[in-house]
């Protein structure tokens, strides 16, 4: 990994460009992110926020540029590396993603199983304490992802990324589709878990409360770039008409008194 | 990184079972020291221990959960157990897992195999009862729909129509053809190899005549269709279902058996029939290429033996069962992709079942139609 500004950076972007055929996504796009932060990258509809994630993770081969996960291309390293990779980090889909022909503990077991190499008790238990970590109730376990609610299939699809105790953590619109308890108690699991695990979080999210309970810096994605990046106060200050829309309007304005008052969510910022 | 590895002492210090933990608790390493550790937990119970995690370098989630199960096990009945000498980090990790600690098992009770196996032969059975039911009335509101339909043609959804019959006939035309080619000259082979024993050679073009006329023709342009279509309806409608698109139509007032079904059905009644025809003629061609080749067996003697002995009847009765089974299969398929719920595998199941069930159901009406028209004598 490399340093810069005395920061270790878990992911470093630079100059990326993607695309569908003709229509580009990104271009010149450069991101970090430093070990140990929460990032959330928000951005309209359509600017590529899952696009990128997806690009990190692997899953979309860029046509320019370089993505450097803990200090290595994804795309250049051998299969064996990348499979070292794969198992250094979580990732939330945005429907959790769940194997639809497993039980959540199954689903949570799987990765356990094929990586480490456990005795099936321990496994087990293994599973049974994530499950009840991702605030999913102990009877989940045993429920397959249809009869689950869309809430419960994101706390089961988080119990899953964080089966192998991952350094950096993906999450793509974690709190969409949760009750307003539900989302304030993510936002607090992901701080305890970043807390106790020195976990790194990558998180793509529109939810306002969110940015202000969890995030240490925020990315904002606009014009096929991260036009802006850093704290909440420093992103603001850029003055960027998107963003002064999106912090400015009154969702924007909710969000910011709420955190005024005392945040729901064990708020740390700044 | 991964080179160091876990493990514990112990020692009885006053009374009091110490262990002490070293090295990297992490879980690719526990695997090694679950079972001593379980042994521990099974002679420690009931009395005071203390866990000393001084000597600890890493400790992840399931590191903690283990050294959480440890101290549970004793702490039934002695509240004096704890653990003792954990770093800052350490210690927010163990506060936090030991609240996640005591769920119940998440693994199914096991039970036995025979009751199972009976569990399950009376389910298919009582399965199989409801699900004819079901495919029953399901073929009554297709025909219900059909006929409010036909009375309003300006209901009849064309594009749909065209789509599906180019999407199931056209695009099935050269497979087809290729299929019943190459089983006219089969069932041409086989005859001129036993047929050339009694010198009766000519013989060969009522064997073939007959059987791609009144059979092969209709029956292997089924088969492919349900393979084909039968699974795509399925799918289809299927993957229409666990997306609530189905769900969709009905709230906006579009009937699905009207939007999704009948122009199926329809496409493959008007289709299938072609592609018999289309069968059964290249059918020919192929038992007349191998009888011409083979047989010496002229082209123009074949085709005028054909006429001779070949009454229009057969070519007839062929045809006739095309609506019916490309019916079948429709319905069917459709009904499948109805019954998709929740899961991908249950689209999965499904759509094996459409298939199986429809050609089931092809072969079994052929029967029929063979036991009619030889009562009828047709």
């Amino acid at each position: 990994m490399s340093g810069n500004g005395g920061h270790r950076c878990v992911i470093e972007v630079t100059g990326l460009k993607t695309q569908f055929d003709a229509f580009v996504v990104h271009e010149n796009l450069d991101l970090e992110v430093r070990e140990g932060e929460i990032l959330g990258v928000v951005g309209g509809s359509g600017t590529g926020k899952s696009v990128l994630m997806r690009a990190i993770i692997g899953l979309k081969r860029p046509s320019e540029g370089e993505i450097k996960v803990f200090g290595e291309d994804f795309f250049a390293a051998t299969d064996a590396r990348r499979l070292e990779i794969e198992q250094r980090w979580g990732v939330l889909f945005q429907g959790g993603a769940l194997f639809s022909s497993l039980t959540v503990a199954q689903n949570v077991i799987a990765p356990i199983k094929e990586h480490l190499r456990l005795p099936d008790g321990l496994a087990r238990d293994i599973a049974a304490m994530k499950i009840s970590m991702a605030g999913l109730p102990s009877d989940a376990g045993a429920k397959f992802p249809s009869e689950l609610s869309g809430g419960m299939s994101k706390r089961a699809g988080l119990a899953r990324a964080l089966a192998l105790d991952p350094e950096l953590l993906f999450l793509d619109e974690p709190t969409s589709g949760l009750d307003p308890i539900g989302a304030a108690k993510f936002d607090e699991l992901i701080v305890t878990l970043k807390k106790a695990l020195g976990l790194t979080v990558f998180m793509v999210t529109h939810d306002l409360d969110t940015l202000h309970a969890a995030c240490d810096r925020v990315a904002v994605l606009a014009e096929r770039r991260v036009i802006a990046c850093g704290t909440l106060a420093e992103v603001r200050r850029t003055g960027h008409p998107w963003i002064e829309e999106y912090f400015g309007g009154p969702r924007g304005r909710a969000a910011l008194a709420a955190k005024a008052v005392g945040a729901p969510a064990g708020a740390r910022l700044e | 990184m991964q080179s160091a590895t876990a493990e514990f002492d112990i020692e009885l210090v006053r009374g009091i079972l110490t262990l002490s933990a070293r090295g990297d608790w992490c879980a690719r390493n526990l695997g090694a020291i679950d079972a001593a550790l379980r042994d521990f937990e099974g002679d420690s119970t009931g009395r005071e221990i203390v866990i000393d995690v001084k000597g600890l370098e890493r400790l992840d989630t399931a590191g903690a959960m283990v050294l959480q199960r440890v101290l549970k096990s004793s702490a039934n009945r002695t509240e004096a157990s704890k653990i003792v000498g954990a770093a800052p980090a350490h210690k927010a990790l163990l506060d936090e897992i030991e609240g996640h600690m005591g769920q119940g098992p998440v693994a199914p009770a096991h039970r036995n195999a025979f009751i199972m196996m009976l569990e399950r032969f009376g389910r298919g059975i009582v399965d199989t009862y409801f699900a004819s039911l079901e495919i029953l009335s399901f073929i009554g509101l297709t025909l219900l729909t059909a006929a409010r339909v036909v009375r309003k043609p300006s209901r009849f959804r064309l594009t749909s129509i065209f789509y599906h019959m180019e999407e199931t006939g056209l695009n099935a035309v050269p497979i087809t053809g290729l299929m019943t080619f190459l089983i006219g000259a089969v069932v041409a082979f086989m005859g001129a190899k036993i047929l050339r024993n009694f010198n009766a050679e000519i013989f060969v073009v009522e064997l073939v005549g007959l059987s791609v006329l009144r059979e092969f023709g209709v029956l292997l342009a089924a088969i492919l269709i349900a393979g084909r279509s039968g699974s795509a309806f399925t799918a289809q409608i299927g993957s229409m279902k666990l997306r609530e698109e189905i769900d969709a139509l009905r709230v906006l007032g579009l009937d699905p058996i009207e939007v999704l079904v009948l122009p199926r059905v329809f496409a493959l009644v008007i289709m299938l029939p072609v592609l018999a025809f289309i069968g059964a003629i290249l059918g020919l061609v192929g038992g007349g290429l191998v009888a011409a080749t083979a047989m010496e067996i002229s082209p123009v003697l074949f085709v005028g033996r054909l006429q001779e002995t070949m009454g229009m009847s057969n070519f007839w009765v062929g045809l006739i069962k095309a609506p019916f089974f490309a019916f079948v299969i429709a319905v069917i398929g459709c009904f499948q992709g109805m019954q998709v719920e929740g899961s991908a595998e249950s689209l999965g199941q499904r759509t094996t079942l459409s298939v199986v069930q429809s050609l089931f159901l092809v072969i079994v009406l052929d029967a029929f139609f063979a036991m009619f028209f030889l009562e009828v004598n047709f």
